[in-house]
């Protein structure tokens, strides 16, 4: 008798080449694309060839006319966006630096406790508190205003950048501080001379994690803004796609620029994006 | 490490006023909205009569809400389980391979950098009974599918299946949440553990059930939490994709809450919604926090 089994060598290839992974990551790689084909080949697409036929071709005539018409009507809310989430990320990022430096290195008493309640912040369904802030902003002259939304990233950014700098900061040796303590530095010392030279890495976690999910955000945006014009880009996109006249082309186009300055961000910086994604579930 | 009485009052001077500004957005806010929601307040103009718990009452009765919290439990349920296969089975594959892996792992994770109204946008497109997926089945295979996506208004046993695109938008967003934590706790396994069990002759998948499964079990049980109340709160990317749709079909509470609030004025009621998303989501988070915050304490 013979022995046949594991001698098919189309089998053996497969095996070493593990190309039945491959396949699989492959299929499941067209099941994530598939959105970027739709926005781009749609985008492309002038409004003559978006018919029922050929919605899913690639398009014969290829045109940037919908990016342009989509980039005229978001890119004031482009400079929206950018006027809310640059200082309330830097500022969210600065509160949560030294809020870490403290729940970490100076813990006083009850300190512990006052991080539970901060980090509760970062999972509360905001509509719980949507009406409040509606009427405080209202009362402080802030509702509609663009300064209304960094104020409210500002602080609802606090539990998320705590947490993170927090748990970076634990892992810093308190001999090092130590040192500088000795040498006579005080407290703000200590952070200026010891902790904020060592906390770059951090400070780019947080950068990148609060520019992407405020760049992002569409809750607050869309109760706390009014008039057209102070409306940040997730708002007018989304009026954009809701208003029955606008074609898919335009739509489509609006959508892609829409993600471009977060997708370039991931681009470049995706080690320090997912840092932040796992930190958020608080183990770090 | 010796501290002077002065610095440790410096410090604290240093954060209390953040610490109060966010007690005020946090709890003094939920405070608020707590009394609102016992009040009858249902115009522009507050009215802060005690009414007791008859606005969570008449939201009991009501059927919209009724068919929120079943679509919540079932979306939920779904979207779940949704990432978490997709999430566990892209990470072992990508653990396998060495070529292409940087590759494979940012296609699935791009996603998660994106605005859930970009999704929307698009995954409204690709499930539109028209033009999208019914008019490629049409094109490439000559088929005629009537299925209307998340304008479906059919339903089995209260699920409504017009959820189900809005499961598969949410999914294709998040599904690399949970690959990414997964892939981070296999390689938090020592390779020693993994080689040993090759070596008493384990093969794959008893390498996966008795090794890598029970050693990320914390790991896939903080992604289920964090996703869960992503769930709870889901609001964006329903309002851009879908709306409330027929019936109801695809409302969640936060619609209700949103169109009650903001377009209806109906403060009471709407404070009464946002009471019960945020119990829903204190009874996920609370016990998840404090056993991890036990855990660093020990």
């Amino acid at each position: 008798m013979i022995a046949v089994q594991n001698v098919n060598p189309l089998r053996a290839y497969f095996k070493k080449k593990k190309l039945g992974i491959y396949l699989l990551l492959i299929f499941f790689s067209i099941f994530f694309l598939l959105p970027v084909y739709v926005l781009i080949v749609t985008g492309l697409k002038s409004f003559k060839e978006v018919g029922l036929s050929n919605m899913w071709s690639i398009p014969l005539h290829a045109t940037i006319a919908a990016f342009e018409k989509a980039f005229s009507k978001l890119a004031p809310h482009f400079i929206n966006s950018l006027i809310i989430t640059v200082p309330a990320t830097l500022i969210s990022a600065l509160l949560g630096s030294l809020n870490g430096y403290i729940l970490s290195k100076w813990k006083f008493k009850g300190a512990n406790v006052i991080f539970v309640l901060i980090l509760f912040g970062m999972f509360i369904p905001y509509q719980s508190v949507l009406i409040p802030l509606v009427q405080f902003m209202q009362v402080i002259g802030l509702y509609g205003k663009l300064g209304g939304l960094v104020l409210v990233h500002s602080i609802y950014g606090i539990p998320i950048t705590t947490l993170i700098f927090r748990n970076y900061y634990a892992e810093v040796p308190d001999e090092l501080l130590e040192a500088a303590y000795l040498d006579g530095q005080g407290i703000l010392g200590v952070y200026r001379y010891i902790i904020f030279p060592i906390s770059m890495p951090a400070f780019l976690v947080v950068f990148i994690w609060q520019f992407t999910n405020i760049w992002n955000e569409f809750l607050f945006a869309v109760t706390i803004t009014q008039s057209p014009e102070q409306q940040p880009l997730t708002v007018a996109l989304r009026n954009l796609a809701g208003s029955q006249i606008v074609e898919w082309n335009v739509q489509m186009a609006g959508a892609f620029l829409a993600a471009v300055p977060t997708l370039i961000i991931y681009v470049l910086l995706g080690k320090f994006f997912i840092r932040g994604l796992l930190a958020g579930s608080v183990k770090g | 490490m010796i501290r002077s009485k002065r610095d440790q009052r410096i410090g604290f001077a240093i954060v209390i006023p953040g610490f109060i500004l966010l007690g005020i957005f946090v709890y003094g806010f939920i405070g608020w909205t707590l009394a609102v929601s016992f009040s009858g307040w249902e115009g522009i103009l507050p009215n802060w009569d005690f009414m007791g718990l008859k606005n969570f009452i008449s939201l009991f009765h009501s059927e919209r809400f009724r068919i929120d919290l079943l679509n919540t439990f079932f979306f939920s349920i779904l979207f779940l389980g949704f990432c978490v296969v997709l999430g566990f089975t892209l990470a072992m594959l990508l653990d396998k391979i060495t070529g292409g892996e940087a590759i494979f792992r940012n296609i699935f994770l791009f996603p998660l950098a994106i605005s859930f109204v970009v999704t929307g946008v698009v995954w409204r497109w690709i499930f539109n009974p028209t033009v999208g997926i019914n008019a490629l089945i049409k094109n490439l295979f000559g088929i005629n599918i009537a299925w209307g996506w998340f304008t479906e208004t059919k339903s089995f046993l209260g699920f409504n299946y017009a959820l189900i695109p809005v499961v598969i938008a949410a999914g294709w967003q998040l599904t690399g949440y949970v690959m990414a934590m997964v892939l981070a706790g296999i390689r938090a396994i020592p390779i020693e553990v993994i080689e040993s069990a090759s070596i008493d002759g384990a093969g794959e998948f008893r390498k996966m059930t008795d090794i890598i499964i029970p050693i990320i079990k914390p790991v896939l049980f903080a992604s289920l939490i964090i996703l869960g109340h992503i769930s709870l709160k889901i609001f964006d990317l329903v309002y851009t994709m879908t709306g409330s749709g027929t019936a109801f079909v695809t409302d969640f509470p936060s619609m209700y809450m949103f169109e009650t609030t903001f377009q209806g004025h109906f403060y009471a009621e709407g404070s009464g919604i946002s009471i019960i998303m945020l119990l829903l989501v204190a009874v996920v988070i609370v016990p998840y926090l404090y056993s991890v915050l036990k855990k660093e304490k020990a």
